[in-house]
């Protein structure tokens, strides 16, 4: 077995004027979750269909289970989940999983899937009339039928709520305990968070951070808490230690970050005692990795 | 629950057995699909039988079910090849299928094979149920059968070659309004039910080289008429159908 599922270095892609993707480069390993993370149009699902052999890079090397990517020998041993579509309007939904079950040579048994992603109920409904959610859910397991060593899933619980997100989880957290090698693309902090071995963020077609998502959210801690708008912070910052921060974003929602000692609580909230301030919701924690994700791309809005 | 294993097992089913499975899943989808019945069964047959019936056209000397009959059979090919064929597949482009089958072991050439058989399945199907419906109007078939059939296979490779090449070029709107607007042209144009003896000569001589006419045509010669190899009308649906195919294979997008 190859040492990596996917290695992508320096991959370029233009389409006219747009520059897709710039010079990126990641891993990914198996039984390991890697998320693509980025603002719309960073260039993750460009990424994603070179290395699923849909398009060609303009320059760069794409090697996916150590085979060039548009190999056709790849087809039976990796599995695709697109952001959308991809199904006949008309087929009811366990007749497509038999369809792709019926490519490949030792698939899983396509009612226990169905069983598995709450479907059953569904298997004779048609896809038209599956809610977003049973679509995703068809895409889902049409992806992992096939018994893939490579799965890619884009944005794989987009629009789907909350039961059948955690239900999409936890395939993906069997996929990886079986060894396969899962990449998915998400603008969900909470699911990249959660999911993923390795996180790479994505914007304007280059890779701006990539790790483990410990490592990216680091191990600095902040205080954070509510009150009413406009706090004189700076008074509040003058009976701090000198390499404390602190700062209003937005505003009522305050985050003082440094070396959080006892004594910095203790002297924070007897500074809101005694200018009569009440706050609310506060804790100590990490910076989670929508800090890091807005810090990094900046926080103006993306068409 | 039952247990699932994802350990990896990766592996192509043997061909045959994919093209197969794809056949099986377009004819069953196509089936049920009563637009498609409409268009394939529903209009030749009631064509069939309403011509047949009613003294509506004057066909020229003989029983007007001889006449019509291969005419109707020209149609019913025309409507699943090319009408039939380039809605459906125009579809399936636009929802990305072709795109997502396209990511599973089933090569092209496996899903271009399982539409032929399944376009070929229905026409069998078509064709056995317009023959008893004739049969039991009278029809009187002559001639024989392997030009007939040389005649269908050409004219079906003919309407399929442009069918595809609508689907994989046009938007799925314009593709299902073109290939509707295509099909009652030519069913109107090209001696299907009207001859083309009622044409003067010179539209008579260009209407003649439509594929429809030549297949009609060319179907009246040896069922109604007893002729041989029909060469002129097999020529003309060969042309077209490498045209066609040829465009095809050039210029089709998969998404």
């Amino acid at each position: 077995m190859e040492p990596l599922a996917v290695a992508v270095n320096g991959l370029v892609k233009r389409y006219g004027m747009t520059t897709a993707a710039d010079g990126l480069s990641f891993d990914a390993a198996y039984g390991e979750v890697t998320a693509l993370l980025g603002p719309n149009g960073a260039g993750k699902t460009t990424t994603v269909e070179i290395c699923e052999g849909y398009r060609r890079a303009d320059s760069g090397s794409v090697r996916v289970l150590g085979r060039d990517p548009r190999d056709a020998e790849l087809k039976a041993r990796i599995g695709v989940m697109p952001q959308s579509g991809g199904v006949p309007t008309n087929a009811r939904a366990g007749e497509f999983l038999h369809l792709i079950a019926s490519f490949y040579a030792t698939p899983l048994d396509p009612a226990a899937l169905l069983e598995r992603l709450g479907l059953t109920a569904a298997a004779r409904t048609s896809y038209r009339r599956l809610s977003g959610g049973q679509q995703q859910r068809l895409a889902l397991a049409a992806a992992v039928v096939g018994r893939p060593e490579l799965v890619f899933l884009d944005e794989p619980t987009a629009g789907l709520d909350p039961q059948a997100r955690h239900a999409t989880w936890e395939l993906v957290g069997d996929l990886k305990a079986a060894g396969v090698a899962v990449i998915l693309t998400t603008h969900h902090m909470d699911e990249a968070e959660r999911l993923a071995d390795e996180v790479v963020i994505l914007d304007h077609g280059r890779v701006i951070s990539s790790g483990p998502p410990s490592s990216l959210t680091g191990a600095e801690r902040q205080l954070r808490f509510r009150a009413r708008p406009g706090l004189g912070l700076d008074e509040l910052l003058s009976a701090l230690p000198p390499a404390t921060m602190a700062k209003e974003s937005p505003a009522g929602h305050y985050v003082i970050e440094g070396d959080l000692v006892p004594e910095l609580l203790a002297t924070v909230t007897a500074w809101c005692a005694s200018n009569g301030v009440m706050t609310e919701d506060l804790r100590i924690e990490r910076r989670t990795l929508e800090d890091v994700f807005l810090e990094l791309t900046g926080r103006e809005l993306r068409s | 629950m039952t247990d699932l294993t994802f350990t990896p097992s990766p592996g192509a089913a043997p061909r045959s057995r994919m093209v197969r499975a794809q056949t099986a899943y377009e004819l069953r989808t196509l089936l049920r699909n009563g637009e498609q019945l409409l268009l394939t069964l529903i209009i030749p047959v009631a064509l069939l039988i309403l011509f047949s019936a009613a003294p509506l056209l004057d066909v020229g000397g003989g029983k007007r079910v001889d006449f019509l009959a291969p005419g109707v059979l020209a149609l019913a090919v025309m409507s699943t090849a090319f009408t039939g064929q380039a809605i459906g597949t125009g579809f399936e482009r636009r929802y990305g299928v072709l795109k997502r089958l396209g990511a599973t072991p089933l090569p092209r050439s496996g899903l271009v094979t399982a539409k032929t058989l399944t376009v070929l399945t229905v026409e069998v199907l078509q064709a056995l149920v317009i023959c008893v419906v004739a049969l039991a109007l009278g029809w009187s078939p002559h001639g024989d059968p392997a030009s007939a059939i040389l005649l269908l296979l050409l004219g079906t490779a003919a309407f399929s070659g442009f069918g595809l090449l609508m689907a994989g070029t046009l938007r799925a709107e314009a593709t299902l309004a073109a290939a509707n607007l295509v099909y009652l042209l030519l069913l109107v144009l090209g001696g299907v039910v009207f001859p083309l003896t009622k044409f003067s000569g010179g539209v008579r001589s260009v209407l003649e080289l439509l594929p429809i006419s030549a297949l009609a045509n060319g179907l009246r010669r040896v069922l109604q008429h007893g002729a041989g190899f029909p060469v002129r009308d097999l020529v003309i649906l060969a042309v077209w159908a490498v045209l066609g195919l040829a465009l095809a294979a050039r210029f089709f997008k998969w998404e």
